[in-house]
């Protein structure tokens, strides 16, 4: 197979690996940036790859992992520290009788941790199993059943509000 | 009669289809009696159709031609042998404040993100401050360019040079003293071309533990471009708002001279 010929298995994954990025960063030159560094790293290992195992995996761990290196590199900067969790977004309550707009996803999302968001884009939008998320987040399965479970509660929080009935716990 | 109790867990895995068809049958029967659970089932469900309603169509859009085949190995070729031309290599950084590019060689980028991260940074902060002074862009001027060495090297604790760039078409301008990370001190050249396009040295000494020689690029949304690399000792950083192949060309011969 020539490395980079048309009907390389990379080439089906960059449109998950971009919607991906685009989702979890929330700012399309970031994520752009993100899996152009992801595939060149991709490209230039791929030997290291083993045929027959799990290819998309494979190159959402490179992602997440140049992503991590980026969240930590930013950390070490004052000039892009992360703002607070939820401060800047306020609670939007219901239109619809569901709750959700497409509108307010987004900024929903951008309230949630990174863990949390992972979680939820991995499964929710790339339909990733619970094994593969987990696999590419490089953390047991228990925790990423309960960053699904804290995020999604945390969307629906901020997206039906408090008081609504929808928020009414269940035991 | 549901013979495991139904969690949380079970709610989720209902949701995003992880469910065999006997334990997705317990659940649905539970979410028949529980209503508080089943509206937690529909809006889970109705997140993920959200997410995919707003970001499916990238699916849709072309890839850009950059990320869809390997990138060619890029040598700024060496006569000094394989050592320093593999650490020659333009790699990058993710993400962040700079956006970086060309990433060649995964193992020397790894160790480059843990060990360097802050150079391109101070030294585009540098450039900013003082590239566009007018009346003051330099400390001590090029008519006192011996005194101006001396001084550097002395309070940088090592000796320090500022290149001929004549043969470019960069005339040396001067330089200043500045202050350094980790409380050292850092240091700028300044050089100025015919048309007033002004390019700076940024020299510093590297933190503890810091590789030598890799050769590096990385530009700002500005436009402006900083190649940067620590060799014997010292960190480098050339930066102007200069395309990259014209920067790489006086990159090259500033690393030539310091060598020479």
């Amino acid at each position: 197979m020539a490395i980079g010929g048309r009907d390389h298995p990379i080439l089906e994954q960059i449109p998950h690996l971009r919607r991906y990025a685009h989702a979890l960063m929330g700012d399309r030159a970031r994520a752009e940036d993100l899996v152009q560094d992801c595939l060149e790293r991709a490209w230039s290992r791929f030997h290291l790859w083993r045929e027959g195992s799990n290819l998309r995996t494979w190159l959402f761990t490179i992602m997440h992992n140049l992503h991590a290196n980026a969240a930590r590199t930013a950390s070490r900067r004052p000039q892009t520290v992360p703002m607070d969790e939820s401060s800047f977004v306020a609670p939007t309550r219901a239109a619809q009788e569901d709750g959700l707009e497409i509108a307010s996803i987004e900024s929903a999302l951008a309230s949630l941790s990174d863990d949390q968001r992972q979680v939820i884009l991995l499964v929710g939008l790339e339909g990733m199993s619970y094994q593969e998320a987990a696999a590419v987040l490089g953390v047991p399965i228990g925790t990423v059943m309960s960053r699904l479970h804290r995020g999604r509660e945390r969307l629906r929080q901020l997206l039906v509000g408090a008081g609504g009935t929808a928020l009414r716990r269940v035991k | 009669m549901i013979a495991r109790p139904i969690g949380d867990d079970d709610i989720h895995a209902y949701v995003d289809g992880a469910l065999d068809p006997a334990r997705r049958a317990e659940v649905e029967a539970f979410l028949s009696e529980n209503p508080d659970a089943a509206a937690r089932a529909a809006f889970y469900a109705r997140v993920n159709e959200a997410l995919h309603q707003r970001f499916d169509h990238i699916l849709a859009e072309p890839v850009p031609k950059a990320m869809s085949r390997p990138r060619r190995w890029r040598h700024l070729v060496s006569p000094r042998g394989a050592a320093i031309a593999a650490s020659w290599l333009m790699v990058g950084l993710a993400g962040g404040w700079l956006a970086h590019e060309a990433v060649v060689e995964p193992r020397v980028v790894e160790r480059i993100v843990m060990t360097a991260p802050q150079m391109p940074q101070l030294a585009a902060i540098a450039h900013a401050a003082y590239a566009s002074e007018v009346r003051h862009p330099v400390e001590v001027g090029a008519d006192e360019e011996e005194h101006l060495v001396r001084w550097l090297t002395n309070r940088m604790g090592k000796p320090v040079k500022a290149p001929k760039l004549e043969p470019l078409g960069y005339r040396l301008m001067g330089g200043r003293l500045l202050p350094g990370a980790e409380g050292g001190v850092a240091c700028q050249f300044m050089y100025e071309n015919a048309s007033g396009q002004r390019l700076t040295l940024y020299i510093r000494t590297p933190s503890k533990d810091q590789p030598e020689t890799a050769f590096r690029f990385a530009t700002e949304k500005n436009g402006l471009g900083v190649f940067y690399w620590i060799d014997r000792n010292l960190a480098y950083a050339i930066s102007a708002n200069l395309p990259k192949d014209e920067l790489r060309k006086l990159a090259r011969a500033v690393y030539d001279q310091l060598n020479a």
